[in-house]
């Protein structure tokens, strides 16, 4: 009987289904190819048939300054954004797993809020702090916007290893006289090495890319995504296209390492659907 | 077996900094939205309800928010229809090419939501590749103005960029549908579309309501897609507090504009959730 369902369910049995299929990856492609396709088009952005194909613009865009500035300035804030994410989102879900407190339903959904909120919301609501704060808005509040936010991604990934991870490794650590400090090194940081390093590269990436909190939190140095917005604001040239080329690549290059690393942590996993369910608070 | 004192230390910090940089600043969100500003454009602490007051009574902020509300759920309904016949095509048709094609899916999500929205700008200009491609292929004679600067586009670029996330939900719920409950449908002889609509779509259900929260909310907020692409009609609720925000200088408005967003938000969360709880087998 298996085999007659399975009969039934071939791509040759199912043309609509293919066809629609089809569609959808056509619809969530054709940006992707037209941008990149137009980043060595010597006549401008748009226009039908493209024409003269050309290197030119990604020679403009290594010699633009201001581009590169920000490029500097966003590798820095995600950087420091990965170390408060995992700073504070590894205890959080420490805490999560194994203790109990006042609060602690309303921590967690606090924890996890930056995930399905505009983020409009939280970038307004730090403005509102920084200002009633007197702190004057630079990178480091662009920082603390995205480590804040991003605490949500560390917590989800480090949780989700914790389940999996069996306690009488750590037991044993401490019943053999070493003290936590020493089994928090030692045991739980190795076994949980797939979760955090996968969620460093997810904070890197998400941070390098975010636009609406910083849009709200930015000072005098721009972050890559907001020196890009400012350009699109003054009109439209190919080096867009050709800077957002070299994103996609790089982006392309984590998500396929991100890929592999859960794979090779947890081969039947629903990789990425994660990240969704668990900003409704599925897993946690 | 964990000490008092690694509780604490587990516990203390993050809580402290997520107080300080996520409970205080909705708070404060919350403090402001009963503030409001002096003629010399300075905040004055006051509490009152005046900003709620005008919300209700100034009509192009509740036309908005209700635009803006149309708008998302024209969004939702489209990544649906898009993303759920290909979760579904994955999940039962795709057989060995299943991770390949889900990895396909995955990609887009990730390129940033700028440049994706920057793309669809060059495609449905005036001088656009669309435009331009019709009138080469002579199938239009002058520029198509309704494609950029309208509803439609930010609908279009809003739904080209949540399919991926209504799709994952649904497609994680599809795979959990135990697959011998599909193949008993079929040998007691129901047709595949009675098995379809009988057994596989009333269990993937909470994966719908996912999907359609995660695509609901976030391209409610949205202020980037608008100011893009949405032009003097296409203004949503968002652009609106931007504006509060920067040049008209009302802060205290904006925040009370915003405190309803995240109300709005945080019931449709406890609905989906209560939604969720409702429609799962497990």
């Amino acid at each position: 009987m298996e085999l007659l369902v399975k009969e039934n369910n071939t791509l040759s049995n199912s043309p609509w289904l293919l066809l629609h299929a089809s569609a959808v990856f056509a619809f969530l492609y054709l940006p992707i190819a037209v941008l990149i396709l137009y980043s060595f088009n010597g006549e401008g952005v748009g226009g039908f048939p493209p024409r003269h194909l050309t290197l030119g613009w990604y020679r403009i865009l290594f010699a633009d300054g201001p581009i590169w500035d920000s490029v500097l300035n966003s590798l820095q804030v995600a950087a420091a954004a990965v170390v408060i994410a995992l700073g504070f989102g590894v205890p959080a879900a420490l805490a999560l797993d194994r203790t109990q407190f006042f609060g602690k339903a309303l921590f967690r959904r606090l924890v996890l809020l930056p995930l399905i909120l505009p983020g409009i919301i939280t970038g307004l609501s730090l403005l509102m702090l920084f200002n009633v704060s007197g702190t004057k808005l630079s990178l480091l509040t662009i920082i603390l916007g995205h480590g804040t936010a991003l605490i949500s991604v560390a917590t989800t990934e480090v949780f989700a290893g914790l389940q999996k991870l069996d306690r009488a490794q750590e037991e044993a650590s401490l019943d053999l006289g070493a003290n936590y400090w020493q089994t928090f090194w030692r045991i739980t940081v190795p076994n949980l090495k797939l979760p955090i390093v996968g969620a460093a590269l997810l904070i890197f990436t998400l941070s390098m890319d975010e636009i609406a909190v910083s849009f709200f939190l930015i000072g005098r140095d721009n972050t890559l995504p907001l020196e890009i917005w400012g350009r699109l604001r003054r009109g439209i040239t190919p080096e867009i296209n050709a800077v957002s080329t070299i994103i996609f690549l790089f982006s392309l290059v984590a998500i396929v390492l991100w890929y592999r690393l859960r794979v090779r942590s947890e081969p039947d996993v629903d990789v990425g659907s994660e990240i969704v369910q668990t900003a409704e608070g599925h897993t946690i | 077996m964990f000490s008092r004192a690694y509780k604490t230390a587990v516990t203390l910090p993050p809580l402290v900094w997520v107080t300080a940089f996520l409970l205080m600043p909705y708070l404060l969100m919350f403090c402001y939205s009963f503030w409001s500003v002096s003629a010399s454009q300075t905040i004055v602490h006051s509490w009152n309800l005046d900003n709620y007051r005008q919300l209700l009574q100034v009509d192009v902020y509740w036309q908005t928010l209700l635009r803006s509300m149309w708008i998302a759920a024209r969004v939702t309904i489209f990544s649906l229809l898009l993303g759920y016949p290909l979760a579904y095509f994955l999940s039962f048709y795709a057989g060995k090419r299943k991770d390949l094609l889900y990895q396909f899916v995955i990609i887009p999500l990730w390129v940033s939501y700028l440049v994706r929205a920057y793309a669809w700008k060059t495609i449905l200009g005036s001088e656009g590749v669309l435009n331009t491609l019709l009138q080469y292929a002579h199938l239009t004679r002058h520029p198509l103005e309704f494609l950029l600067y309208s509803p439609f586009a930010v609908v279009l670029t809003l739904t080209h960029i949540y399919t991926p996330f209504a799709f994952l939900p649904i497609y994680a719920a599809l795979e959990h549908i135990p697959r011998n409950l599909v193949e008993a449908s079929h040998d007691l002889g129901a047709t595949p579309r009675q098995t379809f609509w009988k057994v596989i779509f009333p269990l993937s259900i909470p994966g719908v309501v996912a999907g359609a929260t995660f695509a609901f909310v976030l391209s409610l907020g949205d202020f980037l897609a608008p100011l893009l692409l949405g032009g003097p009609s296409g203004i949503m609720i968002s652009n609106i507090v931007v504006s509060l925000f920067g040049a008209a200088y009302n802060w205290p408005l904006g925040a009370a504009i915003s405190l309803c967003m995240l109300l709005l938000v945080l019931g449709l969360l406890f609905c989906s959730e209560r939604l969720e709880k409702k429609w799962s087998f497990s």
